[in-house]
Protein backbone atom coordinates (compact mmCIF):
# COMPACT_ATOMS: atom_id res chain seq x y z
CA UNK A 1 0.00 0.00 0.00
CA UNK A 2 1.18 3.51 0.04
CA UNK A 3 2.64 3.08 3.79
CA UNK A 4 5.91 3.74 2.72
CA UNK A 5 7.18 6.95 2.98
CA UNK A 6 10.30 6.79 0.86
CA UNK A 7 10.60 3.86 -1.60
CA UNK A 8 13.86 3.76 -4.12
CA UNK A 9 14.47 1.37 -6.43
CA UNK A 10 17.17 0.05 -8.77
CA UNK A 11 19.09 3.77 -8.02
CA UNK A 12 22.19 4.47 -9.28
CA UNK A 13 24.87 7.54 -9.29
CA UNK A 14 28.18 7.75 -10.58
CA UNK A 15 30.55 10.75 -11.00
CA UNK A 16 33.17 10.93 -13.77
CA UNK A 17 33.40 7.08 -13.83
CA UNK A 18 33.21 6.78 -10.14
CA UNK A 19 30.16 4.65 -8.97
CA UNK A 20 28.39 6.22 -5.64
CA UNK A 21 25.47 4.21 -5.77
CA UNK A 22 25.01 0.83 -7.22
CA UNK A 23 21.57 -0.40 -7.73
CA UNK A 24 20.10 0.72 -4.38
CA UNK A 25 16.81 -0.34 -3.00
CA UNK A 26 15.61 0.83 0.19
CA UNK A 27 11.67 1.66 1.88
CA UNK A 28 10.95 3.75 4.78
CA UNK A 29 7.19 3.06 6.29
CA UNK A 30 5.58 6.12 7.36
CA UNK A 31 6.73 7.39 10.92
CA UNK A 32 9.27 5.13 11.52
CA UNK A 33 13.12 5.82 11.71
CA UNK A 34 15.84 4.70 9.61
CA UNK A 35 19.34 4.30 9.57
CA UNK A 36 21.71 4.44 6.66
CA UNK A 37 24.98 3.01 8.32
CA UNK A 38 28.14 3.33 6.17
CA UNK A 39 31.77 4.19 6.51
CA UNK A 40 32.72 7.56 4.28
CA UNK A 41 32.46 7.21 1.02
CA UNK A 42 29.61 5.02 1.04
CA UNK A 43 27.07 6.86 -0.57
CA UNK A 44 25.47 7.90 1.83
CA UNK A 45 25.49 11.49 1.85
CA UNK A 46 24.82 10.58 -2.10
CA UNK A 47 21.10 9.07 -1.46
CA UNK A 48 20.51 12.15 0.41
CA UNK A 49 20.79 14.12 -1.79
CA UNK A 50 19.04 12.45 -4.94
CA UNK A 51 16.11 12.29 -1.81
CA UNK A 52 16.07 15.84 -1.42
CA UNK A 53 16.02 16.93 -4.72
CA UNK A 54 19.58 18.29 -5.00
CA UNK A 55 20.79 15.76 -7.03
CA UNK A 56 19.45 13.79 -10.20
CA UNK A 57 20.10 10.29 -10.32
CA UNK A 58 21.33 8.45 -13.00
CA UNK A 59 19.03 5.40 -13.06
CA UNK A 60 16.00 4.06 -10.62
CA UNK A 61 13.10 5.21 -9.12
CA UNK A 62 12.56 7.06 -6.17
CA UNK A 63 9.42 8.43 -4.56
CA UNK A 64 9.57 10.75 -1.03
CA UNK A 65 5.71 11.00 -0.03
CA UNK A 66 4.32 9.37 -2.82
CA UNK A 67 5.92 12.34 -4.91
CA UNK A 68 8.43 11.05 -7.94
CA UNK A 69 11.93 12.77 -6.82
CA UNK A 70 12.65 13.71 -10.40
CA UNK A 71 9.25 14.71 -11.75
CA UNK A 72 7.79 16.62 -8.76
CA UNK A 73 10.52 18.73 -7.28
CA UNK A 74 7.66 20.59 -5.56
CA UNK A 75 5.77 18.57 -4.26
CA UNK A 76 8.69 16.77 -2.41
CA UNK A 77 10.44 19.69 -1.23
CA UNK A 78 7.01 21.01 0.35
CA UNK A 79 7.35 17.38 2.29
CA UNK A 80 11.17 17.31 3.53
CA UNK A 81 13.16 18.89 5.41
CA UNK A 82 16.77 18.19 5.43
CA UNK A 83 19.79 19.09 8.03
CA UNK A 84 22.96 18.41 6.13
CA UNK A 85 25.95 17.72 7.27
CA UNK A 86 27.62 20.86 7.16
CA UNK A 87 25.25 23.57 8.96
CA UNK A 88 23.14 25.76 6.55
CA UNK A 89 22.73 28.75 8.42
CA UNK A 90 22.69 32.14 7.76
CA UNK A 91 26.14 32.81 9.16
CA UNK A 92 25.18 36.60 9.09
CA UNK A 93 22.09 36.73 11.05
CA UNK A 94 20.75 35.81 14.37
CA UNK A 95 19.53 32.45 15.45
CA UNK A 96 16.13 34.34 15.59
CA UNK A 97 16.40 36.32 12.06
CA UNK A 98 17.10 32.40 11.12
CA UNK A 99 14.53 30.91 11.91
CA UNK A 100 12.42 33.84 10.78
CA UNK A 101 13.62 33.77 7.10
CA UNK A 102 12.50 30.06 7.43
CA UNK A 103 8.99 31.02 8.79
CA UNK A 104 8.47 33.56 5.91
CA UNK A 105 10.04 31.10 3.30
CA UNK A 106 7.30 28.67 4.13
CA UNK A 107 4.62 31.13 4.34
CA UNK A 108 3.42 30.54 7.43
CA UNK A 109 2.32 34.42 7.92
CA UNK A 110 3.18 36.91 10.51
CA UNK A 111 1.60 36.05 13.11
CA UNK A 112 2.40 31.70 13.06
CA UNK A 113 5.49 32.69 11.90
CA UNK A 114 6.47 34.62 15.27
CA UNK A 115 4.58 31.93 17.41
CA UNK A 116 6.58 29.22 15.91
CA UNK A 117 9.97 30.92 16.20
CA UNK A 118 9.09 31.35 19.61
CA UNK A 119 8.51 27.99 20.31
CA UNK A 120 11.10 26.13 18.29
CA UNK A 121 13.61 29.11 20.40
CA UNK A 122 12.33 27.52 23.82
CA UNK A 123 12.06 23.79 22.26
CA UNK A 124 15.80 24.10 21.49
CA UNK A 125 17.33 25.70 24.05
CA UNK A 126 18.29 28.87 22.32
CA UNK A 127 16.16 31.57 23.72
CA UNK A 128 19.44 33.36 25.48
CA UNK A 129 21.54 33.26 22.15
CA UNK A 130 18.34 34.12 19.88
CA UNK A 131 20.04 37.77 19.67
CA UNK A 132 22.82 37.19 19.31
CA UNK A 133 25.12 36.94 15.60
CA UNK A 134 26.39 33.12 15.03
CA UNK A 135 29.26 34.35 15.57
CA UNK A 136 29.23 33.36 19.08
CA UNK A 137 27.25 29.84 18.52
CA UNK A 138 28.98 26.52 19.97
CA UNK A 139 28.95 24.17 16.96
CA UNK A 140 26.17 22.61 18.86
CA UNK A 141 24.19 25.41 19.17
CA UNK A 142 24.54 25.66 15.09
CA UNK A 143 23.19 22.16 14.72
CA UNK A 144 20.50 22.51 16.86
CA UNK A 145 19.44 25.93 15.33
CA UNK A 146 20.13 24.14 11.84
CA UNK A 147 17.46 21.14 12.78
CA UNK A 148 15.00 23.90 14.39
CA UNK A 149 15.02 25.49 10.92
CA UNK A 150 14.32 22.56 8.97
CA UNK A 151 11.46 21.72 11.44
CA UNK A 152 9.52 25.25 11.06
CA UNK A 153 6.78 23.72 9.31
CA UNK A 154 6.60 20.62 10.93
CA UNK A 155 7.88 18.02 7.47
CA UNK A 156 5.94 14.73 7.35
CA UNK A 157 9.67 13.50 5.97
CA UNK A 158 13.23 14.51 7.52
CA UNK A 159 16.64 13.57 6.40
CA UNK A 160 19.18 13.87 8.71
CA UNK A 161 22.73 13.38 7.39
CA UNK A 162 25.04 12.45 9.83
CA UNK A 163 23.17 14.76 12.42
CA UNK A 164 25.83 13.92 15.22
CA UNK A 165 28.94 14.56 13.66
CA UNK A 166 31.35 16.70 15.52
CA UNK A 167 28.97 16.99 18.70
CA UNK A 168 29.83 16.64 22.19
CA UNK A 169 27.99 13.73 24.21
CA UNK A 170 25.33 15.99 25.91
CA UNK A 171 24.69 17.96 22.31
CA UNK A 172 24.23 14.34 20.42
CA UNK A 173 21.46 13.31 23.61
CA UNK A 174 20.01 16.24 22.80
CA UNK A 175 19.84 15.84 19.10
CA UNK A 176 18.74 12.49 19.80
CA UNK A 177 15.47 13.22 22.33
CA UNK A 178 14.77 15.48 19.60
CA UNK A 179 14.54 12.92 16.93
CA UNK A 180 12.83 10.67 19.32
CA UNK A 181 10.10 13.47 19.72
CA UNK A 182 9.78 14.12 15.66
CA UNK A 183 9.02 10.33 15.54
CA UNK A 184 6.63 10.44 18.69
CA UNK A 185 4.74 12.98 16.61
CA UNK A 186 4.46 10.82 13.36
CA UNK A 187 7.11 11.75 11.84
CA UNK A 188 9.55 9.74 9.15
CA UNK A 189 12.95 10.22 9.48
CA UNK A 190 15.66 9.03 7.73
CA UNK A 191 19.16 9.13 9.22
CA UNK A 192 22.48 8.56 7.94
CA UNK A 193 25.03 7.37 10.45
CA UNK A 194 29.21 6.25 10.75
CA UNK A 195 28.25 6.05 14.52
CA UNK A 196 26.71 2.21 15.26
CA UNK A 197 25.66 3.28 18.53
CA UNK A 198 23.45 6.17 17.12
CA UNK A 199 21.81 3.61 14.82
CA UNK A 200 21.11 1.11 17.00
CA UNK A 201 19.61 3.91 19.59
CA UNK A 202 17.27 5.47 16.91
CA UNK A 203 16.30 3.40 14.32
CA UNK A 204 13.67 0.94 13.89
CA UNK A 205 15.48 -0.30 10.61
CA UNK A 206 19.39 0.07 9.37
CA UNK A 207 20.54 -0.33 5.76
CA UNK A 208 23.76 -0.73 5.93
CA UNK A 209 25.25 0.84 2.88
CA UNK A 210 29.22 -0.31 1.58
CA UNK A 211 30.66 0.72 -1.58
CA UNK A 212 27.42 2.54 -2.78
CA UNK A 213 25.67 -1.05 -2.71
CA UNK A 214 22.99 -1.80 0.30
CA UNK A 215 24.87 -5.13 1.95
CA UNK A 216 22.49 -5.73 4.68
CA UNK A 217 18.99 -4.39 6.24
CA UNK A 218 16.73 -5.33 8.87
CA UNK A 219 16.08 -4.43 12.46
CA UNK A 220 19.08 -3.56 14.88
CA UNK A 221 18.40 -7.25 16.74
CA UNK A 222 18.24 -8.88 12.77
CA UNK A 223 21.23 -7.67 11.80
CA UNK A 224 22.72 -8.79 15.17
CA UNK A 225 21.32 -12.25 14.77
CA UNK A 226 23.53 -12.09 11.17
CA UNK A 227 26.94 -12.58 13.11
CA UNK A 228 27.56 -15.23 15.81
CA UNK A 229 30.18 -14.69 18.02
CA UNK A 230 27.86 -13.78 21.15
CA UNK A 231 30.23 -14.55 24.82
CA UNK A 232 30.18 -14.60 28.09
CA UNK A 233 33.15 -13.04 29.93
CA UNK A 234 34.22 -14.59 33.59
CA UNK A 235 36.54 -12.48 35.87
CA UNK A 236 38.73 -14.72 38.17
CA UNK A 237 40.39 -14.02 41.25
CA UNK A 238 43.79 -15.02 40.59
CA UNK A 239 45.72 -17.36 37.73
CA UNK A 240 44.86 -20.31 39.65
CA UNK A 241 41.32 -19.72 39.01
CA UNK A 242 41.74 -19.12 35.67
CA UNK A 243 43.94 -22.03 35.36
CA UNK A 244 41.24 -23.97 37.05
CA UNK A 245 38.25 -22.36 34.76
CA UNK A 246 40.43 -22.72 31.49
CA UNK A 247 40.38 -26.35 31.93
CA UNK A 248 36.94 -26.46 32.69
CA UNK A 249 35.97 -24.90 29.19
CA UNK A 250 37.90 -26.07 26.23
CA UNK A 251 37.06 -23.87 23.93
CA UNK A 252 37.57 -20.56 25.62
CA UNK A 253 40.18 -17.88 25.49
CA UNK A 254 42.11 -16.60 28.11
CA UNK A 255 43.16 -13.35 28.83
CA UNK A 256 46.07 -13.59 31.13
CA UNK A 257 46.48 -10.22 32.24
CA UNK A 258 42.93 -8.77 32.71
CA UNK A 259 42.80 -12.38 34.63
CA UNK A 260 39.27 -13.10 32.68
CA UNK A 261 38.26 -16.00 30.16
CA UNK A 262 35.78 -15.90 27.10
CA UNK A 263 33.70 -18.62 26.90
CA UNK A 264 31.71 -18.48 23.59
CA UNK A 265 27.15 -19.07 24.09
CA UNK A 266 24.63 -16.58 24.25
CA UNK A 267 22.96 -15.36 27.00
CA UNK A 268 20.40 -17.93 27.17
CA UNK A 269 19.60 -19.00 31.42
CA UNK A 270 19.56 -22.53 30.05
CA UNK A 271 23.48 -21.25 29.05
CA UNK A 272 24.32 -19.44 32.04
CA UNK A 273 23.26 -21.80 34.43
CA UNK A 274 25.48 -24.40 32.46
CA UNK A 275 28.31 -22.83 33.13
CA UNK A 276 27.96 -21.81 36.99
CA UNK A 277 27.03 -25.34 37.09
CA UNK A 278 30.00 -26.41 35.96
CA UNK A 279 32.13 -24.05 38.18
CA UNK A 280 30.17 -25.21 41.17
CA UNK A 281 30.77 -28.68 40.67
CA UNK A 282 34.71 -27.71 40.08
CA UNK A 283 34.88 -25.16 43.26
CA UNK A 284 36.01 -22.55 41.27
CA UNK A 285 35.28 -18.50 42.41
CA UNK A 286 34.72 -16.06 40.24
CA UNK A 287 34.63 -12.58 40.92
CA UNK A 288 32.54 -11.18 38.23
CA UNK A 289 30.28 -12.58 34.98
CA UNK A 290 29.12 -10.86 32.36
CA UNK A 291 26.94 -11.25 29.16
CA UNK A 292 28.30 -9.79 25.34
CA UNK A 293 25.84 -10.29 23.16
CA UNK A 294 27.02 -9.20 19.37
CA UNK A 295 27.30 -5.76 19.03
CA UNK A 296 26.06 -3.40 15.38
CA UNK A 297 30.44 -2.92 15.94
CA UNK A 298 30.33 -6.89 14.89
CA UNK A 299 27.92 -6.63 12.36
CA UNK A 300 29.87 -3.22 10.70
CA UNK A 301 33.14 -5.17 10.38
CA UNK A 302 31.66 -9.04 9.70
CA UNK A 303 29.83 -6.95 6.74
CA UNK A 304 31.95 -3.93 5.38
CA UNK A 305 35.39 -4.49 7.01
CA UNK A 306 36.60 -7.64 5.55
CA UNK A 307 36.49 -6.67 2.09
CA UNK A 308 37.78 -4.17 0.71
CA UNK A 309 36.56 -4.48 -2.81
CA UNK A 310 38.15 -2.28 -6.08
CA UNK A 311 36.26 0.79 -6.94
CA UNK A 312 35.21 1.48 -3.56
CA UNK A 313 34.96 5.68 -3.14
CA UNK A 314 37.00 6.73 -0.30
CA UNK A 315 36.86 10.14 -0.40
CA UNK A 316 34.27 12.43 0.70
CA UNK A 317 31.15 14.86 -0.84
CA UNK A 318 30.80 15.33 -4.70
CA UNK A 319 32.09 16.46 -7.69
CA UNK A 320 30.68 20.05 -8.72
CA UNK B 1 -3.51 4.77 6.52
CA UNK B 2 -5.88 7.69 6.46
CA UNK B 3 -4.95 10.17 8.20
CA UNK B 4 -2.00 10.00 6.13
CA UNK B 5 -3.54 10.29 2.94
CA UNK B 6 -5.47 13.11 3.70
CA UNK B 7 -2.45 14.95 5.23
CA UNK B 8 -0.76 14.34 1.96
CA UNK B 9 -3.29 15.98 0.45
CA UNK B 10 -2.96 18.42 2.19
CA UNK B 11 0.71 19.58 1.23
CA UNK B 12 0.66 22.67 -0.84
CA UNK B 13 1.93 21.71 -4.07
CA UNK B 14 3.20 23.70 -6.85
CA UNK B 15 4.09 26.91 -6.08
CA UNK B 16 1.54 29.76 -7.30
CA UNK B 17 3.56 32.75 -8.90
CA UNK B 18 2.90 34.99 -5.84
CA UNK B 19 4.98 33.07 -3.80
CA UNK B 20 7.97 33.90 -6.18
CA UNK B 21 7.71 37.03 -5.70
CA UNK B 22 6.87 37.28 -1.94
CA UNK B 23 9.92 35.16 -1.62
CA UNK B 24 12.01 37.26 -3.48
CA UNK B 25 10.76 40.01 -1.31
CA UNK B 26 11.98 37.56 1.66
CA UNK B 27 15.78 37.02 0.34
CA UNK B 28 16.14 41.06 -0.74
CA UNK B 29 15.43 41.85 2.58
CA UNK B 30 17.81 39.06 3.95
CA UNK B 31 20.41 40.21 1.52
CA UNK B 32 19.80 44.46 2.64
CA UNK B 33 19.78 43.05 6.41
CA UNK B 34 23.29 41.89 5.73
CA UNK B 35 24.65 44.68 3.96
CA UNK B 36 23.22 46.84 6.87
CA UNK B 37 24.80 44.42 9.63
CA UNK B 38 28.06 44.05 7.89
CA UNK B 39 28.90 47.00 5.88
CA UNK B 40 32.18 46.55 5.74
CA UNK B 41 32.18 45.00 1.83
CA UNK B 42 29.80 47.84 0.83
CA UNK B 43 32.30 50.55 2.43
CA UNK B 44 34.61 48.78 0.13
CA UNK B 45 32.86 49.60 -2.62
CA UNK B 46 32.49 53.10 -2.01
CA UNK B 47 36.10 53.71 -0.93
CA UNK B 48 37.61 52.32 -3.55
CA UNK B 49 36.60 54.38 -6.46
CA UNK B 50 36.80 57.57 -3.63
CA UNK B 51 40.28 57.01 -3.37
CA UNK B 52 40.86 56.64 -6.91
CA UNK B 53 39.11 59.47 -7.75
CA UNK B 54 41.36 61.80 -5.72
CA UNK B 55 44.68 59.80 -6.80
CA UNK B 56 43.62 60.46 -10.35
CA UNK B 57 42.53 64.08 -10.29
CA UNK B 58 45.08 65.56 -7.31
CA UNK B 59 48.16 63.29 -8.51
CA UNK B 60 47.44 62.93 -11.86
CA UNK B 61 45.15 65.32 -13.19
CA UNK B 62 47.07 68.29 -13.74
CA UNK B 63 49.10 66.40 -16.27
CA UNK B 64 46.63 63.94 -17.44
CA UNK B 65 44.18 67.17 -17.77
CA UNK B 66 46.65 69.23 -19.78
CA UNK B 67 46.86 66.43 -22.51
CA UNK B 68 42.89 66.52 -23.04
CA UNK B 69 42.32 67.65 -26.89
CA UNK B 70 41.36 71.65 -26.69
CA UNK B 71 42.44 72.40 -22.66
CA UNK B 72 43.60 74.55 -21.33
CA UNK B 73 46.99 73.59 -19.68
CA UNK B 74 46.60 75.88 -16.74
CA UNK B 75 43.59 74.41 -16.09
CA UNK B 76 44.13 70.66 -16.36
CA UNK B 77 43.23 69.86 -13.00
CA UNK B 78 39.44 70.74 -13.43
CA UNK B 79 39.18 69.65 -16.63
CA UNK B 80 40.13 66.44 -15.86
CA UNK B 81 37.92 66.13 -13.20
CA UNK B 82 35.09 66.38 -15.45
CA UNK B 83 36.44 64.20 -17.65
CA UNK B 84 37.08 61.17 -15.47
CA UNK B 85 33.74 61.45 -13.66
CA UNK B 86 31.91 59.87 -15.91
CA UNK B 87 34.43 56.63 -15.80
CA UNK B 88 34.86 56.69 -12.03
CA UNK B 89 31.04 56.60 -11.43
CA UNK B 90 30.56 54.05 -14.05
CA UNK B 91 33.57 51.97 -12.24
CA UNK B 92 31.58 52.10 -9.03
CA UNK B 93 29.07 50.09 -10.40
CA UNK B 94 31.25 47.71 -11.71
CA UNK B 95 33.35 47.55 -8.34
CA UNK B 96 29.53 46.05 -6.96
CA UNK B 97 29.57 42.80 -8.69
CA UNK B 98 32.34 41.47 -6.80
CA UNK B 99 30.00 42.32 -3.61
CA UNK B 100 27.48 40.37 -4.95
CA UNK B 101 29.88 37.84 -6.34
CA UNK B 102 31.39 37.25 -2.60
CA UNK B 103 27.95 36.93 -1.04
CA UNK B 104 26.58 34.45 -3.66
CA UNK B 105 29.69 31.92 -3.01
CA UNK B 106 29.59 32.47 0.72
CA UNK B 107 26.04 31.34 0.68
CA UNK B 108 26.96 28.40 -1.37
CA UNK B 109 29.41 27.44 0.90
CA UNK B 110 27.81 28.21 3.97
CA UNK B 111 25.25 25.68 2.39
CA UNK B 112 22.54 27.66 3.13
CA UNK B 113 21.73 27.54 -1.19
CA UNK B 114 21.50 23.89 -0.96
CA UNK B 115 19.09 24.35 2.08
CA UNK B 116 16.77 27.11 -0.08
CA UNK B 117 16.82 24.50 -2.71
CA UNK B 118 15.44 21.61 -0.49
CA UNK B 119 12.69 23.95 0.17
CA UNK B 120 10.36 25.12 -2.29
CA UNK B 121 11.57 27.87 -3.52
CA UNK B 122 11.89 28.97 -7.26
CA UNK B 123 15.74 29.91 -7.82
CA UNK B 124 14.62 32.87 -9.74
CA UNK B 125 13.82 34.49 -6.12
CA UNK B 126 16.70 33.37 -4.51
CA UNK B 127 19.10 35.05 -7.83
CA UNK B 128 16.62 38.09 -7.59
CA UNK B 129 16.95 38.56 -3.89
CA UNK B 130 20.99 38.61 -4.49
CA UNK B 131 20.39 41.06 -7.41
CA UNK B 132 18.08 43.93 -6.31
CA UNK B 133 20.09 43.96 -3.32
CA UNK B 134 23.29 44.70 -5.42
CA UNK B 135 21.38 47.00 -7.48
CA UNK B 136 19.98 48.87 -4.54
CA UNK B 137 23.65 49.14 -3.56
CA UNK B 138 25.08 50.09 -6.49
CA UNK B 139 22.77 53.15 -6.49
CA UNK B 140 23.98 53.82 -2.95
CA UNK B 141 27.10 53.58 -3.90
CA UNK B 142 26.99 55.79 -6.82
CA UNK B 143 25.55 58.48 -5.48
CA UNK B 144 27.73 58.90 -2.50
CA UNK B 145 30.40 58.71 -4.77
CA UNK B 146 29.23 61.85 -7.02
CA UNK B 147 28.65 63.44 -3.59
CA UNK B 148 32.02 63.50 -3.13
CA UNK B 149 33.16 64.35 -6.49
CA UNK B 150 31.22 67.72 -6.28
CA UNK B 151 32.72 68.46 -3.24
CA UNK B 152 36.22 68.35 -4.83
CA UNK B 153 34.74 70.86 -7.70
CA UNK B 154 32.92 68.47 -10.49
CA UNK B 155 30.69 70.82 -11.96
CA UNK B 156 27.50 69.01 -14.42
CA UNK B 157 25.22 71.41 -16.41
CA UNK B 158 22.49 68.48 -16.58
CA UNK B 159 18.78 69.64 -16.38
CA UNK B 160 16.49 67.89 -14.16
CA UNK B 161 15.50 65.64 -17.31
CA UNK B 162 19.01 64.72 -17.99
CA UNK B 163 19.48 63.93 -13.92
CA UNK B 164 16.60 61.74 -14.14
CA UNK B 165 18.41 59.89 -17.25
CA UNK B 166 21.45 59.21 -15.31
CA UNK B 167 20.01 57.82 -12.62
CA UNK B 168 17.19 55.29 -14.98
CA UNK B 169 21.27 54.21 -16.31
CA UNK B 170 22.69 53.54 -13.23
CA UNK B 171 20.25 51.27 -12.65
CA UNK B 172 19.96 49.69 -15.52
CA UNK B 173 23.98 49.50 -15.58
CA UNK B 174 24.02 48.00 -12.09
CA UNK B 175 20.82 46.07 -12.89
CA UNK B 176 23.42 44.36 -15.11
CA UNK B 177 26.39 44.01 -13.70
CA UNK B 178 24.43 41.96 -10.27
CA UNK B 179 23.62 39.58 -12.70
CA UNK B 180 26.91 39.06 -14.26
CA UNK B 181 28.45 39.04 -10.08
CA UNK B 182 25.75 37.05 -9.57
CA UNK B 183 26.46 34.58 -12.30
CA UNK B 184 29.82 34.96 -11.55
CA UNK B 185 29.90 34.10 -7.29
CA UNK B 186 28.07 30.69 -8.86
CA UNK B 187 31.09 29.88 -10.97
CA UNK B 188 33.31 30.08 -8.36
CA UNK B 189 34.57 27.45 -6.08
CA UNK B 190 35.53 29.32 -3.35
CA UNK B 191 34.89 32.99 -2.29
CA UNK B 192 38.13 33.85 -2.87
CA UNK B 193 37.80 33.24 -6.47
CA UNK B 194 34.32 34.88 -6.10
CA UNK B 195 36.05 38.15 -5.12
CA UNK B 196 38.71 38.07 -7.94
CA UNK B 197 36.69 36.68 -10.99
CA UNK B 198 34.63 40.62 -11.02
CA UNK B 199 38.39 42.39 -11.92
CA UNK B 200 37.86 41.94 -15.21
CA UNK B 201 34.60 44.24 -15.11
CA UNK B 202 36.67 47.19 -13.44
CA UNK B 203 39.18 46.67 -15.55
CA UNK B 204 37.21 47.13 -18.53
CA UNK B 205 36.02 50.56 -18.13
CA UNK B 206 40.05 51.56 -18.05
CA UNK B 207 40.04 50.22 -21.67
CA UNK B 208 37.67 52.33 -22.96
CA UNK B 209 36.94 56.16 -23.05
CA UNK B 210 36.37 56.69 -19.04
CA UNK B 211 40.18 57.88 -18.28
CA UNK B 212 41.80 59.19 -21.54
CA UNK B 213 40.02 59.37 -24.80
CA UNK B 214 40.25 56.53 -27.18
CA UNK B 215 41.58 58.78 -29.81
CA UNK B 216 45.31 58.32 -27.64
CA UNK B 217 45.56 54.76 -27.97
CA UNK B 218 47.11 52.67 -30.41
CA UNK B 219 44.75 51.50 -33.62
CA UNK B 220 44.19 48.60 -32.70
CA UNK B 221 42.89 48.76 -28.97
CA UNK B 222 40.88 52.04 -30.08
CA UNK B 223 38.39 49.17 -31.93
CA UNK B 224 37.87 47.67 -29.11
CA UNK B 225 37.67 50.35 -26.74
CA UNK B 226 35.05 52.63 -28.83
CA UNK B 227 32.56 49.71 -28.95
CA UNK B 228 32.87 47.40 -25.86
CA UNK B 229 29.99 48.30 -23.60
CA UNK B 230 31.62 50.09 -20.75
CA UNK B 231 32.31 52.82 -23.02
CA UNK B 232 28.71 53.59 -24.38
CA UNK B 233 28.09 53.80 -20.56
CA UNK B 234 30.80 56.35 -20.08
CA UNK B 235 29.61 58.34 -23.04
CA UNK B 236 26.07 58.43 -22.16
CA UNK B 237 26.69 59.77 -18.35
CA UNK B 238 29.22 62.03 -19.81
CA UNK B 239 27.07 63.56 -22.33
CA UNK B 240 23.89 64.02 -19.90
CA UNK B 241 25.92 65.03 -17.15
CA UNK B 242 28.25 67.69 -19.36
CA UNK B 243 26.40 68.35 -22.45
CA UNK B 244 28.88 66.09 -25.10
CA UNK B 245 27.38 64.78 -28.08
CA UNK B 246 25.38 61.87 -27.47
CA UNK B 247 24.71 59.93 -30.08
CA UNK B 248 23.83 56.56 -30.31
CA UNK B 249 25.74 55.77 -27.40
CA UNK B 250 22.06 55.71 -25.24
CA UNK B 251 20.88 53.12 -27.69
CA UNK B 252 23.62 51.56 -27.31
CA UNK B 253 23.49 51.30 -23.44
CA UNK B 254 20.19 50.12 -23.05
CA UNK B 255 20.78 47.33 -25.53
CA UNK B 256 23.70 46.40 -23.71
CA UNK B 257 22.77 46.26 -20.31
CA UNK B 258 19.25 44.07 -21.88
CA UNK B 259 21.80 41.96 -23.50
CA UNK B 260 24.35 41.69 -20.30
CA UNK B 261 21.35 41.14 -17.91
CA UNK B 262 19.60 38.66 -19.99
CA UNK B 263 23.53 36.82 -20.42
CA UNK B 264 23.52 37.13 -16.32
CA UNK B 265 20.57 35.76 -16.29
CA UNK B 266 20.61 32.55 -18.10
CA UNK B 267 24.18 31.86 -16.84
CA UNK B 268 23.68 32.24 -13.06
CA UNK B 269 20.22 30.14 -13.93
CA UNK B 270 21.60 27.56 -15.40
CA UNK B 271 24.48 27.25 -12.54
CA UNK B 272 21.83 27.32 -9.93
CA UNK B 273 20.55 23.74 -10.16
CA UNK B 274 23.86 22.10 -10.97
CA UNK B 275 26.03 23.51 -8.53
CA UNK B 276 24.78 23.89 -5.28
CA UNK B 277 25.89 20.84 -3.89
CA UNK B 278 29.49 20.83 -2.94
Amino acid sequence: MTSSAIDVHGLCKSYGGRVVLDDVDLSVAAGTVTALLGPNGAGKTTTVHILSTLVRPDGGTAFVNGCDVLRDHDGVRAAIGVTGQFSAVDGLLTGEENLQLMARLRHLGAKRSKARVTELLEQFDLVEAARKPLATYSGGMRRRLDLAMTLVQAPSVIFLDEPTSGLDPRSRHTVWDIVRDLVAQGTTVLLTTQQLAEADELADRIAVLDGGRIVAEGTPDELKRLVPGGHIRLRLPDSAALDAASRLFGESARDEAGLALTVPGDGTVGALRGILDRLDAAGVEVDDLSIHTPDLDDVFFALTGTKDRPGRVDTKGTES
Amino acid sequence: MTTLTARRQATPRGRRPSHTVADAITMLRRNLLHMVRYPGLSMFTILGPVVILLLLVFVFGGTLGAGLPGVDPASGRDAYLAYVMPGILVITIAGTASGASITVAMDMTEGITARFRTMSISRAAVLAGHVVGNTIQAIIAVALVLGVGLLVGFRPTAGVAEWFAVAGLTVLVSFAVSWLGVAMGMQSKTVETASNLPMILTILPLLGSGFVPTGSMPEWMQSFAQYQPFTSFIETVRGLLLGTPLGWNPMLAIGWCALLSVAGYVWSMALYERTSVR
